[in-house]
């Protein structure tokens, strides 16, 4: 039997209404998210990440809009929610934390008051209460001192702790689902190490599931079940955390994992990609890496790679997919 | 040798501002005694957390910020007393050699410049190419970067991050360096467009020879392209050595836990993460000792307290600055 999924996006498209024309931020992306597991979402920058994880808490920032699709969380579609209603799920059943924790925690406020603001917000308890819970969740996050630390303002706090913070404020109200948007982007690899150790362990005693957004190779290596890899706004390839490093199909899966330095291993000349990331505006026909891919053919220009499942639970979107499959790596350019 | 470093101390001063008079309330201790040398047509790398002090070092290096102490010798010239000498001709003629690419490509071009004018301004401040070459030589450098002739005529807003990267090291070639420093070229740039500035870097010094003093926080890329590596931690070197040795057998607890805490993008790469305890300390009070004692699991045994441990030779040019390790 399949696992029950808890979240399963269809065709979500989203798209910005900007001056210069409509930003195809997000183009029909599909994906499930499973009770439990960790989803990660990679991609560089501008391949619609971000907006995915945005779209689903329909907190997309104007002149952005969704257009198409369903998000169908524990079997309902949040797309069909009223505002109230989404206000209920927000942070309550779905919890994000952004990339920057410096600029998420308001800095007039203490921590004590903006931790209480969302417990209350969702939980009826008193006042005391409330900041009982939230100096309950410092130690969860294990921060040290907590009846001190609490009464700080966030300037007084470290790029570390302030993450800590952020994951406190996100567990607060036991999410299932929680949406980690680059958690450790702008930490140091000590305090990375921490931050992500801390994410696991929080992760299996709540049992819930998280989607996990980064750009790093590394870090989803040690974090993720499964990985999505997405590209100018659409998913190329779709598998097992496993398969994705060991047996990728998808050419740009590929290149960017042999475009990452390695520090396990040593390699002379780093595999480049060539060109930039295209334009949103008007991205490429057909699929849309194929200007910068190394196996493309006339065919790829025009046909839109639907994602198709090439062996079990591993869906690729590139018409190549099968004869990469069958050949191994050694398919001609 | 091309650059040599002895005793290098930078401190900032912190002050309160007062009603007429600014009062020195306490230094933060940046750079706190560093010692090194980039040999000729070497990539030196210089790694460490935000804050260790990798930037101050740098930039005192070129006397961006005049050094509180230490002596910094350049092609077996002392440059402090040639910075403080004032002679603008000698200094210009230093400056030359020595070039910096910054961190940010967004910040260090300047948008109201198109990238004819950007690259060329070198020539218009040091006079060493004659004029009738000036656009000669632009598009040549173009090409070196691997940018196109028709980009001469564009502004930084209309490049990518990556172009702007090129645009940067194109500027700083245009004067022939001898020294390149180089402070996270590429940590704002998206992976598959690191992977070409790293390239290219590696291709200019092949070419030309250029030394690189490569500052990053990354070690993935600092193990692609470093022949050496200094590790810092709150204003001092920890370790130095060849990069191969440093990522094989690295010795301060530090560096073995900094190594350890990197993502591999492996996930069948199970190795033992040391993740260390509490954070960097301030540097306005570093801890006595030695720096790191209070996030060492050694600390106690070896009375890291009170002793601050030297930077040891132990063979093959690998130095460390433990009391474990020279016991």
């Amino acid at each position: 039997m399949a696992p029950k999924e808890i979240l399963k996006i269809e065709n979500l498209t989203t798209y910005f209404y900007t001056w210069a024309g409509v930003v195809k931020a997000v183009d029909g992306v599909s994906l499930d998210v499973r009770e439990g597991e960790t989803l990660g979402l990679v991609g560089e920058s501008g391949s619609g990440k971000s907006v995915t994880a945005l779209s689903i808490l329909r907190i997309v920032p104007r002149p952005g809009k969704i257009i198409d699709g369903k998000i169908i969380y524990k079997g309902e579609n949040l797309l069909a929610k009223t505002e109230n209603e989404m206000q209920q799920i927000r942070g309550k059943e779905i919890a994000y934390i952004s990339q920057d924790p410096a600029t998420s925690l308001n800095p007039v406020f203490s921590i004590a008051d903006q931790l209480t603001e969302v417990i209350r917000r969702h939980q009826n308890v008193t006042k005391e209460e409330a900041l009982k819970k939230a100096i309950e969740l410092f130690r969860l996050v294990e921060i040290a001192d907590p009846e001190i630390k609490i009464w700080n303002y966030p300037h007084q706090l470290s790029g570390g702790m302030k993450q800590r913070i952020a994951i406190a404020r996100a567990l607060s109200c036991q999410p299932s689902l929680l949406l980690a948007d680059e958690p450790t982007t702008n930490l140091d690899v000590t305090i990375q190490a921490q931050i992500l150790e801390l994410m696991k362990n929080l992760k299996k005693k709540l049992g819930m599931s998280m989607i996990l957004i980064t750009h790093d190779m590394g870090v989803v290596a040690g974090v993720a079940d499964r990985i999505n890899v997405m590209y100018a706004g659409r998913v190329c390839e779709v598998a097992s955390t496993k398969t994705i490093f060991r047996n990728p199909l998808h050419p740009y899966t590929r290149a960017l994992l042999e475009a990452v330095p390695n520090v396990a291993m040593k390699r002379e000349k780093l595999k480049i990609i060539p060109g930039a990331i295209p334009n949103l505006i008007s991205p490429p026909s057909g699929c849309r890496f194929h200007p910068r891919c190394d196996f493309a053919v006339a065919e790829c220009a025009s046909v839109v790679p639907p994602l198709v499942e090439i062996e079990p639970e591993h869906y690729v979107a590139c018409i190549r997919a099968k004869e990469f499959m069958e050949n191994g790596k050694g398919v001609k350019k | 040798m091309i650059l040599e470093v002895k005793n290098l101390v930078k401190h900032y001063p912190l002050t309160s501002r007062g009603v007429f008079l600014k009062k020195e309330v306490g230094v933060v201790h940046a750079v706190d005694g560093v010692s090194f040398s980039v040999r000729k047509s070497e990539t030196f790398g210089l790694v460490g957390e935000s804050g260790c002090g990798k930037t101050s070092t740098a930039r005192a290096v070129l006397y961006l910020d005049p050094p509180t102490s230490g002596e910094i010798y350049f092609e077996g010239q002392e440059i402090g007393r040639i910075f403080k000498s004032k002679n603008q001709q000698e200094i210009l003629k230093l400056r030359r050699k020595m070039q910096y690419v910054f961190q940010n490509p967004y910040a260090s071009l300047d948008p109201r410049m198109t990238v004819a004018d950007i690259i060329m301004e070198p020539f218009v401040i040091h006079k060493h190419v004659p004029k009738e070459k000036w656009h000669a030589r632009l598009y040549e450098l173009l090409e070196l970067v691997g940018l196109e002739d028709y980009h001469a005529e564009r502004y930084p807003h209309e490049f990518s991050g990556g172009q702007r990267q090129r645009i940067c090291i194109a500027r700083a070639l245009a004067v022939e360096p001898r020294l390149l420093i180089a402070d996270e070229p590429v940590a704002s740039l998206d992976v598959s467009v690191r992977a070409q500035i790293l390239n290219l870097m590696q291709e200019l010094q092949q070419k030309f020879g250029i030394a690189y003093l490569y500052i990053s926080h990354d070690l993935s890329t600092v193990r692609h392209i470093c022949h050496r590596v200094a590790v810092m931690y709150l204003g001092k070197f920890v370790e130095i050595a060849e990069t191969s040795e440093l990522f094989s057998s690295p010795l301060h607890p530090y560096t073995q836990a900094l190594l350890s805490a990197i993502p591999v993008p492996d996930p069948e790469n199970k190795r033992s993460r040391i993740v260390l305890p509490g954070e960097v300390p301030s540097p306005i009070n570093p801890p006595k000792g030695c720096r790191f004692h209070p996030r060492c699991i050694y600390a106690k045994e070896y009375n890291c307290i009170e002793n601050v441990p030297e930077l040891v030779d132990v063979g093959n040019g690998h130095w460390v600055a433990c009391n474990k390790v020279s016991g």
